[in-house]
């Protein structure tokens, strides 16, 4: 369980990033975190893995202060997978790379073994194993470190931007990846700008502006409410906006996918005839 | 005359195996707003380094066939030629500013073709105006949102006055609005001055409107070419991954229940225009 | 790492910044010429004091003291040498004599690197790569020079987000041996040193989008012209210089130590 407790934090050269923060995530939860560039979005989660304290309050890691263990210790349980892949590769092969965190846990050469196969499985990396990471494609190189997080099995897994210069077909597959984690009883928090990608997936929004959350709640709440979009400096995803225009006859407001929203033009058609 | 024109043109970057494309045939007229999409890798960023020269000449590696771009065979002139009729802005907007305020990064394109300080200074404030960022022609890229940088990236690309802009994915780090916004600029360039747009883009439900042509790729090779209502329509788009706008879903969605939108929206506020039409007609 | 920041540009208007940094630089070597000139403390200290006036019209003066507050440690080194030099290779006349001199070095240090300061602070890297520019140093140079200076803030935060990042991967930095803590800095070092490459690649490409190298003859957006208040600091410059020169041949400077009779 994730709980934060009031938290304010400042940057060293005095930018003012989360401004009075609260909320509190359980075990096993699918959350993402969203807001305009520059809200917090980062700022917050970085305080989940300890890699930033809070000025003031505090944050609470399955009822540890954050301030009182290591990164490396908090990193056993919070998994964080950087928006830019390659601020992580440096090994000579995948293989290594993926060991790399397990070896830094401390873990038994032959669990290390078995966990690196799990993690190129299931991931399908194995044709690469003995691959240099930087002679990956794009794509694969992000795969390539989020196996490297999931070998360490850690049970909440941080994905910030995970969707960034993805195509259609890969933002699929991590959708369902992101589903198959979250079933396997792991707390997935991602943190994105990606309006389209979120309505798919339908989690726990906790949308922030300005170094505060502004709301907290289902996607259909709060992705299709205007005033919330436009203080967070979002758009309103497609579908809504389509049945925004369309509110003055009679429909509603909060309509967030295809067949919903041809189900509601049917039944308006069907219900004259 | 068309503006692009590739003829049976092949391209295998230095050291690889295979070709990044193969005999690709084009042509663009002027004026033209082109949308290239497709998945990863299929060869759209390669197409885009063609077009300014930046292959071969930056990237050397084997080029067959022919391209020519505003009249030029881009193998037998220098990159700095063909700038002058074709602008490049890439994905990521850091790595493409170099200067320490914005306007000096405006000017950077016309200092080295040696224009006369007068005319840089009335080009960088056009530029700028055009663009919507005067107002930070002082300030330095790194204190910019994403959103500023990339419209410093194409103002200074437009401060050459190229005939043709050429873009890759310049949305790709940007928020939603940002992105919106973004699109708007570069369509403004289309309509208000007359400039050709090459548009290497994902974001389909943002960008799909203001295209009058799709092309989309797979594997180094075009599978898709023609006006987006009729493209998105194929049943082979879907297939290749290319992600289509939710409201053309929608149409589609209605279709096979037997509701014919007037026509292939592609955008929300079309689609609900054309719903409300449909209702309407419904209605009597 | 505060003795950077008495050396990083600040940008605030004063008449200082406002003159050109060739003027500017002629004051820096004329400083440094009177500081190598004089050996005596009074006319040392005279030298840092007069630097002083400049430093509160430029409104610099926290950055300043700053910078003497990290030169501390060389400060003190070069007093401590002085002293034992003097008092086991040196004949001197009395151990305050060895006091004053060894003080005098010191403030020479001083005043060399606070001239720096003074220049560095007023002066924006693009004037100084404008004004290098205009002297005739090569483009490619200046070019270098200041890109350098753009992408210092972007690599500085490039490598607080790696070093997350391999934390985050159980990377402990602090723990270990020697060995082991230089072997820690590799997960850090080769993505930056891989992601500069990359940075580089990506620039070429857009310099040459851009038409670089199509123009022999390079034109520039700005000038740099001197102004009556530019010919002024270096006219004020020189004549200190002058007066300075006049002084050391003519008047014979007494030590503190004299004056005061120890």
């Amino acid at each position: 369980m994730i709980e934060v407790e009031n938290v304010y934090f400042t940057y060293p050269n005095g930018v003012k990033a989360l401004k009075g923060v609260s909320l509190k995530i359980a075990d096993g939860e699918f959350v993402a975190i969203m807001g305009q560039n520059g809200a917090g979005k980062t700022t917050l989660v970085k305080h989940f893995n300890g890699l930033l304290k809070p000025t003031k309050g505090r944050v609470l890691i399955d009822g540890v202060d954050t301030r009182q263990v290591s990164v490396a210790k908090l990193s056993r349980k919070v998994g964080f997978v950087f928006q830019n892949p390659d601020h992580q590769l440096f090994s000579e092969t995948v293989e290594d790379e993926i060991s790399f965190a397990l070896k830094n846990f401390r873990f038994d050469e032959k669990i290390i073994r078995e966990r690196v196969d799990w993690a190129l499985n299931l991931l399908d990396l194995v044709q690469y194993r003995k691959v240099s990471p930087f002679m990956l494609s794009g794509g694969e190189r992000k795969r390539v470190a989020l196996a490297s997080v999931l070998a360490w099995d850690p049970k909440i897994i941080i994905l910030d931007e995970p969707t960034l210069g993805q195509d259609s077909y890969q933002k699929e597959r991590l959708r369902q990846f992101i589903i198959q984690m979250n079933q396997q009883g792991k707390t997935v928090i991602i943190v994105t700008h990606d309006i389209e990608f979120v309505v798919e997936c339908e989690p726990r929004v906790i949308l922030m502006a300005n170094g505060r959350i502004i709301a907290d709640g289902e996607t259909r709440e709060i992705l299709t409410d205007p005033e919330l979009i436009n203080r967070s400096s979002l758009i309103l995803p497609e579908i809504t906006q389509v049945f925004t225009n369309l509110n003055d006859l009679g429909f509603p407001r909060n309509v967030i996918g295809v067949y919903e929203a041809k189900r509601l033009i049917l039944e308006r058609i069907n219900g004259r005839t | 005359m068309a503006i692009i024109e590739a003829r049976d043109l092949t391209y295998t970057y230095p050291f690889a195996e295979k070709p990044a494309f193969k005999n690709i045939n084009l042509r663009i007229e002027k004026g033209e707003f082109v949308l290239l999409t497709g998945p990863s890798g299929c060869g759209k960023t390669t197409i885009c380094r063609c077009l300014n020269g930046l292959i071969p000449h930056f990237y050397g590696g084997k080029l067959e066939g022919e391209l020519t771009v505003a009249g030029l065979k881009t193998t037998e002139h220098a990159i700095y030629e063909i700038a002058k009729h074709v602008g490049l802005v890439f994905q990521n907007p850091e790595n493409q500013l170099f200067a320490l305020t914005v306007e000096k990064d405006v000017a950077f394109g016309l200092e080295n073709l040696g224009v006369p300080r007068d005319e840089i200074r009335r080009r960088v404030d056009w530029a700028l105006k055009i663009t919507g960022i005067y107002e930070l022609r002082h300030r330095a890229p790194f204190e910019l949102s994403g959103g500023q940088q990339q419209r410093v990236a194409i103002a200074s690309v437009l401060a050459m006055q190229p005939e043709i802009i050429v873009l890759d994915e310049p949305t790709s780090s940007l928020d939603p609005l940002s992105a919106k916004n973004i699109l708007e600029v570069i369509h403004q360039l289309n309509r208000d001055l007359g400039i050709t747009i090459i548009l290497v883009e994902h974001r389909l439900d943002l960008a799909s409107r203001y295209a009058n042509r799709v092309i989309v790729m797979r594997d180094g090779r075009i599978v898709l070419d023609g006006e987006p209502r009729r493209i998105f329509l194929q049943r082979e788009t879907k297939l290749i991954g290319v992600g289509i706008p939710k409201v053309v879903r929608l149409y589609l969605s209605l279709r096979e229940d037997g509701v014919n939108l007037n026509k292939v929206p592609l955008s929300p506020e079309e689609a609900s225009q054309l719903i409300a039409e449909a209702l309407m007609l419904d209605r009597s | 790492m505060s003795i950077f920041d008495g050396l990083k540009f600040r940008n605030i208007s004063s008449p200082i910044h406002r003159i050109d940094p060739r003027a500017k630089f002629i004051y820096v070597c004329v400083l440094f010429v009177i500081a190598v000139l004089f050996n005596q403390l009074i006319p040392l200290l005279i030298l840092l004091f007069s630097q002083i006036p400049l430093v509160i019209i430029a409104k610099v003066k926290r950055e300043w003291l700053r910078l003497i507050r990290g030169s501390i440690f060389f400060a003190t080194l070069i007093f401590v040498m002085n002293v034992i030099s003097l008092y086991f290779y040196g004949n001197y006349p009395s151990v305050a004599y060895i006091i004053e001199y060894s003080l005098a070095m010191t403030v020479r240090f001083i005043v060399l690197i606070e001239s720096f300061s003074l220049f560095f602070l007023t002066t924006s890297p693009d004037m100084l790569g404008l004004s290098l520019e205009q002297i005739g140093v090569p483009y490619e140079f200046c070019f270098a020079f200041t890109t350098a200076i753009r992408f210092v803030p972007v690599l500085a935060e490039e490598a607080q987000t790696i070093i997350d990042a391999q934390r985050a991967r159980g990377l402990e930095l602090e723990s270990g041996n020697f060995i082991r803590r230089v072997k820690n800095y590799i997960p850090i070092l080769i993505p930056l040193i891989v992601n500069a490459i990359r940075r580089s690649l990506e620039l070429a490409e857009a310099m040459e989008s851009r038409a670089w190298g199509a123009s022999e003859k390079r034109t520039n957006i700005y000038v740099l012209k001197m102004g009556k208040k530019d010919y002024l600091f270096i006219l004020l410059s020189l004549a200190m210089l002058l007066a300075s020169i006049y002084v050391w041949m003519y008047i014979k400077i007494p030590f503190l130590t004299q004056i005061l009779q120890i």
